[in-house]
């Protein structure tokens, strides 16, 4: 029984795991106590399972609990991170390094950095979508203080050398973010082997609620923040306001289940992933967005040529995806992380971003691959420039008239 | 807990209405049909989210008198007092940011890190009572502050602040007003025009809405640097996913708070004088008596007898109260509302707060006394012995 439209969208969000909502709710419910409350019951017992939420979070990345920190998403971690370690460490310097497919909550704050008179060298990278070491060893200057590249990148789902960049950034004593939010419970990831010194997370990006996310920081060697959120002092001064329970416990419950099932749930969306990605390359003029063999199996980024994209969009309401388009108040502009890799225009805009996960069926990946070559049939038949790559012409030495 | 204990502390946060509940469930897969959506995304998904977000934010914009426009979601009442106090600032030449002596922690010190930015600090003193002194209010507007803070209502003593008077006159001399309603709303009356103020801040967990939620409701004239970028979200405002499930049940508490309200004040009043009769006869100190209070709070303290010691009793014998705010009772420091109000602090020592809340009966209010008197005898009888 398939309900439409199916959801193809993971990347965006997940649904709340329905062991998660189990664990969630008697907190917001019977539990409700403010976990800051130190003179009964009710606070007490939401403190301790804050803790143990805490200890979920930090087993999954080999990490000590006492290095998590909780936020309200993985947005508010990397504000928290860049901003709260450029500050701290800028009287060593004020050059931070990122890359061009961050996310816009790295790359935002990043030019917030720069209003405030840093510096900052935005990396290329290759037509893979993975950065050059080369490159970034080139880019690093004595005044660098900060480095940030996401681990698993949203919209094409291909994996940085993290690692590789650790050694380098330690190396140097450069302070290393990594964004995870897109990362956890589909790449391992073990804290104490990766030299990284702050990692943001994601609670709903991982089955986990809205709302809810953390920052890694590290203790050996000390990394050090500037707060961002001033108040009572939680979170040991770096972050404060009051810690809704429900949520942290989801966040630890959904991290638990990640680190129980990962290995099994990676092969198993492997599989679909390659059914739905032999399925669709099987229609002509198809291209992979990102690299294939560096890449999570859950994100599939495929662009059709000779496709108008919004067309391409509306003709397949029938399942849930992302488009190669971005909404901004005025217009539709092409995906910047599809531009950094090479894409012009038109193929960046007939591109659909497949992301499955935890509840994804075969029959709807069935379905998915039968919708596509429809509907990519019957909109190339509508298509001039179909028909001239039909015919051998090349587009590009084509001089179109102005109208 | 295999025995729950009375709930006497409303004001560190209160317990989820059912309305509430019914509507966040579907948003947190606990009831179908599940939503999930990020409402940032074009499909059917995207747009039921988006669509619930305008509702809950309507919601509260007519809940406190606001255009929907005014209404910045944040993931709570701390993050809002954050982001009016640095996002105003980032937006204006360093001047005076002023604020009560007896605000919240995350009005201080949001304040006080302005200073790293070359802004002055001052701190407006209240009277005895804790109410703004007229005389020092007058002293900080000769100064011409760019931003003013004062509470509506304590969350401690439940002192409320004449905060359109206030408001009327620091922005008629050209200042930003800013109020945190967070402990106001669902008490008494919280409407934006009225109070005039350019800015306030609310909270969802205070009214029966979950953890997670707040905003800022301000004006369009306050031109705000935000404090989270990224995706764009709440115009820029406030980037990062929306908590959908948590704004659902902020629209919904705002409703239900306010509807309540003119009933709930009476009804608690009415409980609260009980509490302070049984109090008076026991000797108590009861702080801001004289003083307009939230229909809810009372704050009082024994001669002689430590808060947390008399609150760890109370407790003991089933009743959760609280000795002072739950933000700050980490540290063992008195009350610093009651030492910005003069009381010495061998008496703030002995502060201990009760808080009612939409769920407190008669009956357990008649228990409280009665427990109260046993336990205060008790500890009076050690401290005598003692000496």
């Amino acid at each position: 029984m398939l309900k439409f439209p199916i959801y193809l969208d993971y990347s965006a969000t997940t649904p709340v795991d329905p062991r998660v909502a189990a664990k969630m709710i008697p907190w917001l419910t019977e539990h409700f106590g403010n976990p800051a409350s130190r003179s009964h019951a009710y606070g007490w017992e939401a403190e301790q399972a804050v803790e143990e939420a805490r200890e979920q979070v930090a087993a999954l990345v080999n990490a000590d609990a006492k290095e998590i920190i909780w936020t309200s998403g993985a947005t508010e971690s990397n504000n928290l991170a860049i901003k709260g370690a450029a500050h701290f460490y800028q009287g060593k310097g004020k050059h931070v390094i990122t890359v061009k497919t961050e996310h816009k909550a790295v790359l935002d704050t990043v030019r917030e950095l720069e209003r405030e008179g840093f510096e900052a060298t935005y990396l290329d990278v290759q037509e893979n979508g993975l950065i050059d070491l080369e490159v970034l060893k080139a880019a690093i200057r004595p005044d660098t203080i900060l480095i940030s590249v996401m681990f698993v990148n949203n919209e094409v789902g291909v994996v940085q050398p993290i690692a590789e960049i650790g050694e380098l950034c330690r190396e140097k004593g450069i302070i290393f973010h990594v964004d995870a939010a897109q990362a956890t419970g589909k790449v391992d990831i073990d804290l104490e082997k990766l030299k990284v010194d702050l990692m943001s997370f994601s609670a709903h990006k991982t089955y986990g609620p809205k709302g809810v996310g953390a920052l890694y920081v590290r203790r050996k060697p000390r990394v050090r923040l500037e707060a961002q959120m001033h108040g009572g002092g939680h979170e040991r001064g770096l972050r404060s306001g009051t810690l809704a329970t429900h949520q942290i416990v989801g966040m630890g419950e959904a991290f638990r289940l990640a680190r129980e099932e990962m290995t099994e749930e990676n092969a198993r969306i492997r599989k679909l992933r390659d059914k739905l990605l032999n399925g669709l390359t099987d229609i002509e003029a198809t291209f992979v967005n990102g690299d294939v063999e560096q890449r999570v199996p859950h994100n599939l980024n495929i662009s059709f040529a000779y496709v108008e994209g919004e067309s391409l969009i509306m003709a397949i309401k029938d399942i849930a995806v992302s488009s190669g388009s971005a909404c901004t108040s005025a217009s539709l502009e092409p995906s910047y992380v599809l531009r950094a890799l090479g894409r012009n225009d038109e193929l960046a805009h007939s591109s659909i971003r497949f992301s499955i996960g935890r509840f994804t069926t075969e029959e709807e990946v069935d379905f998915t691959i039968d919708l596509l070559h429809k509907k990519i049939g019957k909109l190339r038949e509508l298509s001039p420039l179909w028909d001239m790559y039909k015919e051998g012409i090349d587009l590009d030495t084509v001089q179109w008239a102005a109208h | 807990m295999s025995f729950a204990p009375v709930y006497l502390d409303w004001n560190a946060t209160t317990p989820l209405d059912l309305n509430v509940r019914e509507a966040m469930l579907p948003w947190l897969a606990a009831a179908e049909p599940a939503r999930f959506g990020n409402a940032s995304s074009r499909h059917e998904y995207g747009r039921q989210a988006r669509a619930a977000i305008d509702e809950a934010r309507a919601r509260v914009a007519a809940a406190v008198g606001a255009h929907a426009t005014e209404v910045i979601f944040t993931s709570g009442g701390s993050e809002a007092n954050n982001l009016f106090l640095k996002g105003a600032a980032g937006c204006l030449k360093p001047g005076m940011v002023a604020v009560s002596a007896i605000e919240h922690p995350c009005v201080r010190e949001p304040a006080k890190q302005l200073r790293r930015s070359a802004w002055l600090l001052e701190e407006i003193a209240v009277d005895a009572q804790g109410v703004v002194d007229a005389q020092d209010w007058r002293r900080v507007l000769n100064a011409r502050p760019k931003l003013v803070s004062v509470m509506l209502a304590n969350n401690e003593t439940g002192v409320l602040q004449n905060v359109p008077a206030l408001a009327a006159e620091a922005r008629a001399l050209g200042a930003w007003f800013h109020t945190d309603a967070v402990q106001a709303l669902g008490k008494v009356e919280v409407d934006f025009r009225a109070l005039g103020v350019n800015a306030m801040t609310l909270s969802a967990h205070k009214i029966g809405g979950p953890l997670g939620a707040g905003a800022l409701v301000v004006d369009k004239r306050v031109e705000l640097m935000p404090l989270i970028a990224g995706g764009g979200q709440e115009r820029g405002l406030r980037s990062g996913t929306e908590n959908v499930a948590a704004i659902v049940g902020f629209g919904v508490a705002c409703e239900r708070a306010v509807t309540r309200r003119t009933f709930e004040a009476a009804r608690l009043t009415q409980l609260r004088g009980q509490i302070e009769s049984g109090l008076a006869l026991l000797g108590a100190t009861v702080f801001s008596r004289a003083a307009q209070r939230l229909p809810n709070t009372v704050f009082f303290a024994f001669d002689n007898i430590d808060g947390e010691t008399l609150v760890g009793k109370l407790d003991r014998a089933g009743f959760a109260c609280a000795s002072g705010s739950a933000c700050s009772s980490a540290q063992p420091e008195p009350s610093h509302a009651l030492l910005a109000m003069g009381v010495d602090p061998v008496v703030a020592r002995g502060a201990v707060r009760v808080s009612l809340g939409r769920d407190t009966t008669a009956d357990e209010v008649e228990r409280f006394v009665a427990t109260l008197s046993r336990v205060v005898e008790d500890l009076k009888k050690l401290a005598s012995v003692a000496h």
